[in-house]
């Protein structure tokens, strides 16, 4: 029995928790010196074989998820769930306590407090200051005792729950960190235009992960600054669950799609050697789309049609222009250049067409699946919350003591105190006491 | 098609993850002396700024020297000039911005982010010393503000320069995210300085000699001092945790990932534990007086790793890990 309390004593400790804090703390230094997720023989290389060993022991390579790390951030849950335990019965107490049981002897012994007296019965003075104290915001509660009345008015008692509140919304934003590393995945995929996948690769393993569902990219867009900088890039996605298509988007950094629990962030693109020629019919805005290896030709034995691209014009990575050649039947071959969203008309068999040329791309895409997130949200909002009652708010209590001092006269002793901010709350008695002492011009 | 042959010359396969863009080559900037059109540019305002701070500076220790309490207003009313100006070339760099068609807000690069730095420093001084009424709290404080405009203004080390964002910065969270991070170490540097003026009135409270020229009498009581410096840590508190936290949601809607340990967000964490530390053990231990001034010192440093080292002391340790 007497182990039992001292280990329940140990892990309610705030020592503990100062211990941990350091421990983390200290610790973390190291991931943040020693580069992560290397191969061995990087670290051979830079440290030498016999630290590498160590390193290697010690699960440094990946110390956020080795087991000693972990072992601490538990230390720090199991600490913060039993000190919670342990002292929350307290503090509920303190908040839903009966303020009128209150001994009078322990009043003269608060921070703060004054004692005057009133020439008026003592019931006159309760209605007169219970009538004070409401119009100053305090409302206020009374109690007849056998010599006396007991009046008490209380603010802020909940802001006790805010240092809970705030030691909570850890727990929960381990919980929606451990739920995601459970139950989600973080993948990358790579799609070309016009293609589709229902797999992505697993980061870290590059093992595949079935979607269920399959997403194609039907285009990509990218805008650069005059540096040449990308300043947007844009994929055009459609979500396709059992062939038919579900969902129709455009993603960019940080403007992700999400199906299903899945969600497609926006992460990079590939450039290809390819080009995708695009010819739509006026009349019914229907497309067909092709793709064009560079000077390669290709054949719409439809339309009896042979087009490629012949040369290309680019400034760093950002293709300027695109120049097609194109023969319709025996005809002469004609041969123009293209930018980036110029459309070209040409007529086909009596049809009237548009055509644009861009470079192909692949969008890459990072996949993630995190069932655990909406608990760290929520647990971020509660922290702000809680630190905001715990650091801010306090609970501020009022009792005033009556009691007879011959007919017409009545001793008060006015008692006040507060579990934060002190110094900020002398003020606060000090206008109190006016305000109750002030008799309204009467003697 | 012989005439045709011209050579195929654009970079193939150029696979860019966001994080790393900041390294995208071929960038040319425009630097932003092209656009002198105004009576004046916002460096040339911060330039003022920076020598109205360290006008202010001096005149704090002049002060303080010379027991010249009453041109306290002097200093005070300078720090407000300093910070009007200041605020002028903030906006005025935002201005700039959009007239270089790149549009966005200050607080991108580490030039800008050290300009919101003092910046804010120079706000909370300001609001302190009208609600609290502290006076010569600017000898502590101010230098800080100097210190950090200097080295922005002078430093080889950071670019001036207004350039575009990349794709994955185009976020209000990062608007959100460098503004409660900044409030948040603006508020734990003027714990420090607190932590400063404590140590040295208690350090010469107990020397106790009457021949020291410089008395620390005029500095307010170490219980207000200590009190300030607690209030001060709490405030920077609320505002680092929240600094992280839209950093974590901004990282999520970017990447699908809001937490992966890379050593700004570690730096982050062991700044906030360092003060969770100091809270508790003040709960606990009743760590009160020199031992807060000092845990408000040290945390003002793992402040400065965070928001220095990290960039400038381990990036040459990580450049081949992020390759
Ligand atoms: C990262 C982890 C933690 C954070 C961010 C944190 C945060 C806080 C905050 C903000 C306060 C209020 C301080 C004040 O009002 O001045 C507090 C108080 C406290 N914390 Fe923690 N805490 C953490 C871990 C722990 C742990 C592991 C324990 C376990 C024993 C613990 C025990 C306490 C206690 C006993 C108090 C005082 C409660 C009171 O005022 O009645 N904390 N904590």
């Amino acid at each position: 029995m007497k182990t039992t309390t001292q280990i329940w004593d140990f892990f309610a400790s705030v020592k503990l928790a100062i211990f941990t804090l350091c421990a983390l703390s200290l610790t973390s230094i190291i991931g943040t010196v020693i580069p992560q997720g290397e191969h061995f023989s990087r670290y051979v290389n830079e440290y030498g074989s016999v630290l590498a060993q160590i390193f290697q022991v010690l699960d440094i390579p990946t110390m956020y998820s080795s087991w000693w790390f972990r072992g601490l951030l538990g230390i720090l849950c199991t600490n913060l769930i039993v000190c919670s335990i342990d002292r929350f019965p307290t503090a509920w107490r303190l908040i839903t306590a009966d303020q009128l049981s209150v001994n009078p002897e322990r009043l003269k012994r608060m921070d703060h407090h004054a004692t005057w007296t009133v020439s008026s019965s003592l019931r006159e003075a309760s209605e007169i200051l219970t009538a004070k104290l409401h119009a100053a915001g305090w409302p206020t509660s009374s109690r007849e005792e056998h010599d006396g009345i007991i009046l008490a008015s209380q603010k802020g008692a909940w802001s006790r729950l805010g240092v809970y509140i705030v030691h909570l919304s850890i727990l929960a934003i381990f919980a929606g960190g451990i739920l995601g590393s459970f139950l989600g995945f973080k993948g990358t995929v790579q799609i070309p235009e016009t293609e589709s996948t229902d797999k992505v690769f697993a980061s870290g393993s590059a093992e595949p992960i079935d979607l269920g569902f399959a997403i194609r990219c039907n285009s990509f867009d990218i805008e650069f600054y005059d540096n040449g900088m990308p300043k947007e890039y844009r994929s055009h996605l459609t979500v396709l669950d059992k062939g038919k298509e579900v969902r129709d988007e455009a993603i960019e950094v940080n403007k992700p799609l999400s199906y299903k629990g899945i969600t497609f962030y926006q992460s990079s693109y590939e450039g290809y050697k390819d080009f995708l020629l695009r010819f739509t019919d006026t009349a019914d805005n229907k497309t067909t789309t092709f793709k064009a290896t560079f000077q390669n030709e290709l054949d719409w034995s439809e339309k009896d049609l042979r087009f490629g691209v012949i040369n290309v014009e680019a400034q760093g990575n950002q293709v300027i222009r695109t120049k097609i050649w194109l023969r319709d039947g025996d005809q002469q071959p004609l041969t123009f250049w293209l930018k980036p969203g110029e459309k070209k008309e040409i007529q086909l068999q009596g049809k009237a067409y548009s055509l644009s040329a861009k470079q192909m791309y692949a969008t890459g895409l990072q996949v993630a699946k995190d069932p655990g997130v909406w608990l760290v949200y929520i647990g971020c909002g509660l922290m702000l919350a809680g630190l905001y009652m715990a650091f801010f708010l306090s609970h501020r209590r009022i009792w005033l003591s009556l009691s007879h001092d011959g007919d017409n006269s009545t001793v008060v002793q006015l008692a006040a105190s507060t579990n934060k901010n002190k110094t900020g709350f002398s003020d606060i008695f000090s206008q109190i006491s006016r305000l109750l002492t002030d008799n309204g011009g009467r003697p | 098609m012989e005439e045709d042959h011209e050579a195929f010359y654009f970079a193939l396969l150029t696979r860019k993850e966001p994080r790393q863009e900041s390294t995208f080559a071929a960038t040319r900037h425009i630097s932003s002396s092209e656009y002198t059109e105004f009576f004046m540019t916002s460096s040339q305002l911060f330039g003022i700024t920076t020598l109205t701070y360290l006008f202010a500076t001096l005149f704090y220790v002049f002060i303080f020297v010379f027991k010249a309490y009453r041109l306290y207003f002097i200093a005070v009313t300078s720090t407000a000039i300093a910070f009007l100006i200041q605020t002028t070339g903030i906006a005025l760099r935002w201005y700039e911005s959009y007239d270089m068609g790149i549009g966005h807000a200050p607080l991108t690069n580490m030039y800008e982010s050290v300009v919101f730095f003092a910046w804010t420093i120079a706000l909370l001084y300001l609001g302190m010393e009208w609600k609290f009424r502290t006076r010569i709290l600017g000898l502590f404080i101010i230098p800080l503000a100097f210190l950090a405009m200097a080295y922005a203004s002078f430093s080889t080390e950071i670019t001036k320069e207004i350039t575009p964002l990349v794709p994955a910065l185009q976020s209000n969270w990062l608007i959100a995210h460098v503004i409660t991070c900044f409030v948040g170490y603006a508020a734990f540097a003027i714990a420090a300085g607190m932590g400063i003026m404590f140590l040295f009135k208690a350090a010469t409270d107990t020397a106790k000699s009457s021949d020291i020229s410089i008395s620390a009498g005029t500095l307010p009581a170490l219980r207000t001092i200590e009190d300030l410096i607690h209030k001060t840590m709490l405030f920077g508190f609320i505002w680092l945790s929240a600094g992280i936290i839209t950093g974590a949601v901004w990282a999520n809607s970017a990447w699908g990932t809001y937490w992966s340990w890379d050593p700004k967000e570690t730096w982050s964490l062991i700044t906030w534990f360092v003060y969770a530390i100091t809270l508790h053990a003040r709960y606990t231990r009743g760590w009160a007086g020199k031992r807060l001034a000092w845990m408000a010192i040290l945390g003002f440093f793992s402040v400065i790793f965070t928001y220095y080292g990290v960039n400038f002391l381990l990036s040459g340790l990580h450049s081949y890990g992020s390759s």
